[in-house]
């Protein structure tokens, strides 16, 4: 087990040196540059050459990487173009809000797909079955900022149940502190501003779920039917085992195998999927603050956020895998 | 009784005929998928859905009753967009005005051909490239031993990296690098496909590999390179034919997910559903029918690729053949 | 009375848009206590669905259909609702079943999984069921139990995973034990180990056995009295020594003659039935297996054939038997009507011991039967 999660973590390092590279050369040869953005087109060229060389961009590229690198190493990603601020630190401020946004996806997705999906096929062919079915074809093919908009008309601006942008109110004034502002508000006790964040969760939350739960209430399904055709599952009813055993111990733990693959590839996915659902709700976390530092030409800001998010991609999956042989003895982690 | 028993005779001496001859002739994997979606609902759906769509992208413009670009209705006056008038359906104008005062039923059908060209070239781009990056792979780890290991290798990581890569922001920073465009919206959508299909390719080919066929070939002498061409390869296509027609259905989703985050066509000139779509954001408190009008063409569009995929998916699972 | 009896059972699935088929078209037998009998025929003669029909483990589908009775002590299985049949389920009937991997749980440690039945029927939790457990693996012959308890299916052989399966259906002591095909997925080596465990557990408890199987092997090493299925029914029914000795219907003809014999010339070619168990006549319309039989007759076609008493306490289902050396067609005792006698059923008192190698001089005219 120890030596699996060494090799995974070991085999990361050569995936983000390729990586850094890749990003190094394609940002570098993207149009335009930093200068542009903050000059715009009034420049004079005197005054490009002088933010250039401010930033150490006008010496040649392979001395920049040596440089990124080596400050990469010490764990420091540099300084925001834009903002001038660390980007370690505007990663800690944004980057909780997008965690937050995919657990509370994660948790609907899960929550109403997985006993969906288990239903439909216990019911298969009847009503609820073809509802399923059907629904989760529709939540694939909807756009997701399109559903965005809808339940922002409907459930903020229409029936006023829920806020319709950002991440919470500020006139709450609450205390930050890892900057999870629901795990803040249990922290400090502020429970007004917990359940403020909360319910500003709940409309992108939903939105940000269609895809998952739709793929999980497949997946759940599929998986349930062909479980239920196993030998096993044979044997536990002749057992005489009573209908509740049978589903917990013999159908649901082994349908659950593919269910737990696909529920780690699609929690990395949303962790960088969330850019349109943040963009409709407003919602501060980092896809609309990558969407600027790619239009600003904020290299330091790019390099770093993709870097880390690549790391929490592989570090998801690889809790998965780990998951994945808790469950199945018959895959051992070596 | 001798006519009834000899008529039964004759029935139990072809049974007899049957049994001794032959088992009943080979049906090839496709005929027989060919022959299990056509009694399959979703799939005859799923088929119309896009005859449908395919149609009007071909003829559409041709039977139009205005010209997509023509913006009349500002020019007669009857669009106000200032005054927050947009007229919404009536005889002339089955679909109303958009905001330039252009007609927005004429629009819809012209855009069927630009969604359709988008969804398939980003589909073919990906699909090229996945599948030159998966094919390779997988004939190398399949047959090619400890060379071919080494080269699965390199090939798996680089499919890393690019899963690693959030796939909007590679969306983005090639928008930024081609600028906003069309041809943008089909690269990008396209690449975002590239590791699903390299990936589902080289697994299939390895599970090819795998099997006695393989090793038979390869016990009367068959050159390795001939074996990955002739024999692994066509039977490893099905499941990447399948994803391809699911890729359809999410390439048209995501091309309307670039426009509007503003990487799509700026020249909304020429019509197409996602742009629409995007545009369409800013009047939805004056007129949310012209947002309406083409996510419903682009739900039902995607609706029907994936209807066909699944059903094809089913129809070609061997574990579901009799 | 027999601990059971099944009679005229009957399984048809219906299938929208589609024919419907009838696995198990009129199947009747029955087990006395402490008896083994033997199922047997081809696949697809509806062996299997005839046991799964008993425990009422047929998936449960629409256009299913169980018709006839399976009394079990008294009670007729087939119109218990759900629970009851679990209650049974497990503590008084057990099943087997072929495939000993797939049928264990593969992310249930073995321990749980022999447990779980344990908890179930006989209320033992925690230590005390863990003990009961591992004396169960030990009585099955599992070397070293309680390790055994906390491993996973895919950690043991098939021939430790078939003992783990009948230690699980033999926990409860139960009164009757189906076993279908319990050794085709083992070794051959394994098949005779397992066998023996069978017969040793059948004869310690008294356990009465269902032995469903293919291979004629395991009929005779094993059972005291077999059936021979064709087409969903009951072709033939026969005490072991007579059956292998004197085979009666075609069908069972043909399968004797499709073994292989360490005593045949090496030049004399074995005897397979033609076509396969597809090519079958509809019964209604006369003998399923007239098409395949070389003894065909136009008496096959048109109705199906009745079932024979004979005066050694056989029966069979055949217009034209293989004939018996010594004995002219006349001779035997036909009793016709197959509703009032109890079909299938051999009465043990019918063949005293084994009857002797000459064939035809074994039944005594005082044993003949009388519908």
């Amino acid at each position: 087990m120890f030596r699996f999660i060494v090799r995974r973590l070991l085999q990361l390092i050569p995936t983000l040196f390729g990586l850094s590279i890749l990003l190094f050369i394609w940002l570098r040869r993207l149009p335009g540059g930093p200068e542009t953005a903050i000059l715009g087109e009034r420049g004079t060229p005197e005054m490009r050459a002088a933010i250039r060389r401010n930033l150490g961009l006008d010496e040649p590229i392979l001395i920049q990487y040596g440089r990124f690198v080596r400050r990469m190493v010490r764990l420091d990603l540099g300084t925001s173009i834009s903002t001038k601020r660390e980007v370690t630190t505007e990663f800690l401020q944004r980057f909780p809000g997008t965690v937050e946004l995919t657990v509370t996806a994660m948790v609907i997705a899960i929550g109403i797909g997985i006993p969906l999906g288990y239903l439909a096929a216990r019911r298969r062919g009847r009503f609820l079955d073809h509802a399923s079915v059907g629904g989760s074809l529709i939540g694939i093919c909807i756009p997701v900022f399109f559903l965005a908009y809808i339940l922002k008309a409907v459930f903020s601006e229409n029936l006023g149940w829920f806020p319709s942008s950002g991440r919470q109110d500020p006139t709450i004034g609450a205390t930050r502190i890892t900057n999870f502002f629901v795990l803040d508000g249990l922290m400090t006790r502020e429970w007004d501003a917990a359940a403020d964040a909360l319910m500003h969760l709940v409309l992108p939350g939903m939105a940000l779920a269609s895809i998952p739960l739709a793929i999980i209430v497949r997946i759940t399904r599929a998986s349930v039917l062909e479980v239920l055709n196993e030998d096993f599952v044979r044997t536990a009813e002749a057992k005489g085992l009573t209908e509740n055993v049978v589903r917990r111990r013999h159908v649901l733990r082994n349908a659950m195998l593919p269910v737990a693959t696909s529920i780690g590839l699609l929690t990395g996915g949303l962790l960088s999927g969330a850019v349109l659902t943040e963009t409709v709700f407003a919602f501060s976390g980092i896809g609309a603050f990558l969407a600027d530092a790619i239009n600003q030409r904020d290299y330091p800001v790019l390099m770093g956020f993709i870097m880390i998010i690549a790391v929490v991609y592989v570090l998801v999956n690889l809790i998965v895998d780990l998951s994945y042989s808790l469950i199945d003895p018959r895959v051992r982690v070596r | 009784m001798t006519t009834v028993g000899g008529k039964k005779r004759e029935k139990i001496d072809r049974l007899a005929e049957l049994s001794a001859r032959e088992d009943e002739r080979g049906v090839s994997l496709w005929q027989d998928a060919f022959r299990r979606l056509r009694r399959n609902p979703a799939a005859v759906v799923g088929a119309v859905i896009l005859a449908v769509f395919v149609l009007v992208a071909i003829v559409g413009p041709f039977l139009v009753p205005y010209s997509p670009t023509d913006t009349m209705g500002i020019r007669e006056g009857v669009v106000r967009v200032g005054q927050g008038l947009i007229p919404g359906h009536s005889a002339e104008h089955w679909l109303g005005y958009d905001h330039q005062g252009r007609d927005v039923f004429s629009r819809m059908i012209v855009g069927a051909r630009q969604t359709l060209l988008v969804g398939v070239v980003a589909t073919m781009i990906g699909l090229a490239v996945g599948a030159l990056i998966g094919g390779v792979a997988g004939a190398a780890a399949g047959l090619g031993g400890r060379w071919g290991r080494w080269v699965d290798g390199a090939l798996m990581r680089f499919i890393d990296m690019l899963l690693a890569l959030p796939s909007l922001l590679l969306a983005v920073s090639i928008a930024a690098l081609l600028g906003p465009s069309l041809t943008t919206v089909m690269i990008a959508v396209g690449m975002v496909s590239v590791p699903v299909f390299a990936r589902l390719l080289r697994g299939s080919m390895i599970a090819q590999s795998n099997s006695d066929y393989v090793l038979a070939a390869t016990s009367l002498g068959v050159r390795k390179s001939k074996i990955a061409l002739t024999h692994v390869l066509p039977n490893s296509l099905a499941p990447v034919i399948v994803q391809a027609t699911l890729t359809l259905a999410t390439a048209i989703i995501e091309a309307a997910a670039l426009s509007f985050l503003g990487l799509g066509n700026p020249d909304s000139a020429i019509p197409e559903w996602g742009v629409m779509l995007a545009d369409a954001q800013q009047w939805l408190g004056i007129r949310p029918a012209l947002a309406i009008y083409p996510a419903v063409a682009i739900i039902i569009t995607a609706l029907g690729f994936t209807l066909l995929g699944e059903a094809m998916r089913e129809a070609l699972d061997p574990k579901l053949r009799k | 009375m027999a601990l059971l009896d099944v009679e005229e059972l009957s399984v048809t699935f219906a299938r929208r848009g589609q024919r419907a088929v009838r696995a198990v078209d009129g199947v009747s037998f029955s087990v006395d206590a402490g008896e083994v009998v033997g199922l047997v025929g081809e696949s697809g003669c509806g062996k299997s669905v005839t046991s799964l029909a008993i425990m009422g483990l047929l998936p449960r589908q629409p256009g299913l259909q169980v018709g006839g009775r399976a009394v079990f002590d008294g009670t007729d299985l087939l119109q218990l609702d759900d629970r009851s049949r679990r209650d049974i389920r497990g503590r008084d009937v057990a099943m087997i079943f072929q495939d000993p991997l797939s049928s264990l749980n593969p992310v249930v440690p073995i321990g749980l999984q022999v447990t779980e039945v344990l908890t179930r029927h006989r209320g033992m939790r925690g230590e005390k069921a863990a003990r009961e457990a591992a004396q169960l693996l030990d009585r099955v012959g599992i070397p070293d139990p309680k390790r055994r308890l906390k491993e996973y299916p895919h950690q043991l052989s098939g021939g430790m995973r078939q003992r783990a399966l009948i230690a699980m259906a033999v926990a409860c002591q139960p009164r009757l034990l189906i076993a279908d095909e319990p050794t085709t997925a083992l070794d051959v080596t394994i098949q005779a180990q397992i066998l023996e465990l069978l017969k040793d557990l059948v004869r310690d408890s008294g356990t009465a056995l269902v032995m469903i199987t293919h291979d004629l092997g395991v009929v005779a090493g094993m059972c005291d009295t077999i059936n021979v299925l064709y087409g969903g029914r009951v072709v033939e029914t026969a005490r072991r020594r007579p059956l292998f000795r004197q085979p009666r219907h075609p069908y069972t003809v043909g399968l004797l003659g499709s073994v292989p014999r360490l005593d045949a010339g090496r030049g004399e070619r074995l005897n397979p039935i033609p076509g396969s168990v597809r090519d079958l006549l509809p019964w209604p319309d006369g003998c399923a297996f007239a098409p395949r039989c070389d003894r065909r007759v136009d008496a096959c076609v048109g109705e199906p054939p009745e079932l024979v008493l004979t005066h050694d306490g056989r029966s069979y289902r055949c217009v034209d038997p293989a004939p018996v050396a010594g004995l002219t067609p006349g001779e035997e005792v036909r009793a016709a009507a197959p509703g009032q006698a109890v079909p299938g059923s051999a009465p043990a008192q019918a063949v005293p011991g084994d009857p002797p190698a000459v064939p035809g001089l074994a039944a005594a005219p005082s044993e003949e039967e009388t519908p």
